[in-house]
């Protein structure tokens, strides 16, 4: 590094045009994947939407029936876009106010943060797991402990998995506990806001309440919104929890049969593979159009430092 | 503090009896403080108490005897029944010897090939030139959007027809093609934090990027690259999805695939046996909580990945 003759300008160049080469080479196994694995069957799909294939025999183009099934002649389809929108909605914002309430408590300093951050933090980690699944299913049933925990408050539940008004609940539950990740993300986020803010604040005189309506929440909200739209897209894919606990069925009465699940069974339990890819390519725009929804109108409410205005 | 002190003395100074006043105010402000502390630390016991009370219940009762899992409260089990583990680790056809190997076998392989795939690809995009780059990183950040369930089906069929439906192949062999693109997105924001100085001094002595991405950006990536490593084997181990689709044969389960299957084969009457088995299911995952928790805070403060 100390040399102190510069190297000449064409062995500068030769690198240079080396390096032109040598990109692809190291792109080659993206490249590969993305037109194999991604842009290939993604294309491919849409034709698939297109026809009936059951993958015994080619696939038969039928235009647009497989959509004018989905749309006008299939009642579960609608049940299963009903009991994931109903996911979607409670879970959420639910687990959101969780996430943002637990790490308001944790800010400014409270001694062991790291061990309560660690702590409410590990339903997160554990919770996508078959096991977790498994003792859910447990919890909430007939004689589980959730039940025996409300008769020492005199109070007689039901069977909460079982019953169909009550299941998707459960599993709206199980994502709810699994605040710990958007709470982590929240405190990255609050740390990022001047303490002095406050300090004006609170010698102004301005309630807490105050403070956190005109301070925190402004300066938070691309965090929120960053945490809304991504627990919501994860939300519209959610599948293990509902397959585990209800046995693969989307059960009792279709009550936690979500979208996924149903795609998966209309793919892979009933051989419909082109109904699916349709199904596939519904999913695929309706997030799409929720996304762009999301930061289309986020203009109005999510304020960023460096916009100026506003 | 600093502003709010210098206020107490300004007041201070305009009451008649300065000294004692402050001192008075000063000593109720802290005890508010501390009351409000106390208050707080209250709230978040209670909280943490109650979000890990079911994982302690599911602990204790992979200890206890049949008749005492169902509507027992208690942590601790009032017997000990060690014989539930032996009873589930070989309850199915295949051994839980075998589903452990499955998926340390396909989570090792994806862990390798994430990283040496998407590191390579990410390398490419941070560090070198080359024609069409703005167009290809723009479409590697589309499929990031992409839900798995658009390509799902082809995919299968293009299994189907390599004959390997049934195998780890369509488990693994993605992983080596990049498919995640997160973890390439996560590695190129990081290879463009450390200085280009470093390749430029290198490349003028003669080095190739062969030798650059392998001699000094990947020693200085360490701390992403462990990120990525850590998510792609928990990812990986904890998936269900793609061995349910991929995996017909008992004997090439794993482990979250065994656990769906116990469930479903032991109906009501084996919940300490299955209880057992899913505890040790997380014992990975927990090891890694234990021992690698600042890599998964920072990862998922720094991208938002999830869990």
């Amino acid at each position: 590094m100390h040399e102190p003759a510069a190297p000449p300008r064409a062995r500068r160049r030769h690198l240079r045009s080396d390096t032109r080469g040598a990109g692809y080479l190291f792109l080659l196994p993206w490249l590969v994947g993305f037109f194999c694995l991604t842009l290939g069957p993604t294309l491919s799909s849409l034709y698939l939407s297109f026809t009936d294939f059951n993958l015994l025999q080619p696939p038969r183009w039928i235009g647009l029936q497989n959509f004018a099934r989905m749309f006008t002649a299939d009642p579960r389809f609608w049940g299963a876009v009903r009991v994931t929108l109903t996911y979607v909605m409670f879970s959420v914002p639910a687990k959101l106010v969780f996430a943002l309430g637990i790490a308001l408590l944790l800010d400014k300093g409270i001694r062991g943060l790291t061990v309560y951050r660690a702590l409410f933090y590990l339903p997160s980690l554990l919770g996508a797991s078959v096991a977790i699944s498994v003792l859910w299913r447990q919890i909430f049933s007939r004689d589980g402990i959730v039940n025996a925990g409300l008769t020492l408050f005199g109070i007689e539940g039901t069977s909460w998995i079982s019953n169909p008004d009550t299941s998707i609940y459960t599993l709206v539950l199980l994502s709810v506990w699994q605040f710990g990740s958007p709470m982590i993300i929240f405190l990255a986020g609050l740390r990022q806001i001047p303490t002095d803010l406050y300090e004006a604040a609170s010698m102004d005189g301005a309630s807490w309440w105050r403070q956190f309506r005109k301070i925190t929440l402004p300066l938070l909200a691309p965090v929120i919104f960053f945490n809304m739209v991504l627990q919501t897209i994860d939300a519209f894919k959610a599948f293990t929890s509902a397959f585990i606990i209800s046995g693969g069925t989307g059960g009792p009465i279709d009550s936690t049969l979500f979208y996924t699940l149903y795609l998966y069974e209309e793919g892979f339990g009933n051989f419909r593979m082109g109904y699916a890819s349709a199904m596939a390519w519904v999913l695929l725009l309706a997030i799409a159009a929720f996304t762009a929804a999301a930061f289309l109108t986020s203009k109005y409410w999510v304020f960023y430092e460096d916009d100026g205005k506003r | 503090m600093k502003m709010t002190a210098s206020a107490d003395a300004a007041t201070a100074a305009a009451a008649s009896t300065p000294a004692t006043a402050t001192s008075a105010m000063r000593q109720a402000r802290r005890k508010r403080e501390r009351r409000r502390a106390l208050a707080k630390h209250a709230l978040l016991i209670v909280a943490s108490v109650a979000m890990l009370y079911p994982l302690l219940w599911m602990l204790g009762s992979a200890f206890k005897p049949e008749h005492l899992i169902f509507s027992d409260l208690s942590l601790w089990p009032a017997e000990w029944k060690w014989t539930n583990f032996a009873q589930g680790w070989n309850g199915l056809s295949a051994s839980f010897t075998t589903f452990y190997l499955n998926s340390f076998l396909i989570a090792g392989l994806s862990v390798a090939g994430n990283l040496m795939a998407c590191s390579l690809a990410a390398f490419a995009f941070a560090r070198l030139d080359f024609p069409m780059k703005r167009l290809w990183f723009v479409l590697m950040l589309g499929t990031l959007m992409l839900p798995y369930h658009v390509t799902l089906i082809p995919q299968y069929v293009l299994f189907l027809k390599l004959d390997w439906v049934g195998t780890f192949l369509p488990l693994v062999v993605p992983k080596f093609l990049a498919v995640d693109a997160f973890f390439i997105f996560l590695m190129v924001q990081f290879f463009r934090g450390i200085p280009r100085e470093l390749d430029e001094a290198a490349m003028m002595d003669g080095c190739g990027p062969w030798r650059i991405y392998w001699k000094i950006l990947l020693p200085l990536s360490t701390p992403v690259l462990a990120t990525a490593a850590i998510f792609s084997f928990i990812w990986s181990y904890d998936d269900f999805f793609g061995p349910l689709v991929y995996i017909n044969d008992v004997h090439r389960y794993t482990v979250p695939l065994a656990l769906r299957t116990f469930v479903d084969e032991s109906g009501r009457s084996d919940w300490g046996p299955l209880f057992a088995m899913s505890v040790l299911s997380l014992v990975p995952l927990f090891a890694i909580f234990l021992f690698c928790q600042r890599f998964l805070i920072q990862g998922i403060a720094m991208s938002g990945l999830k869990r």
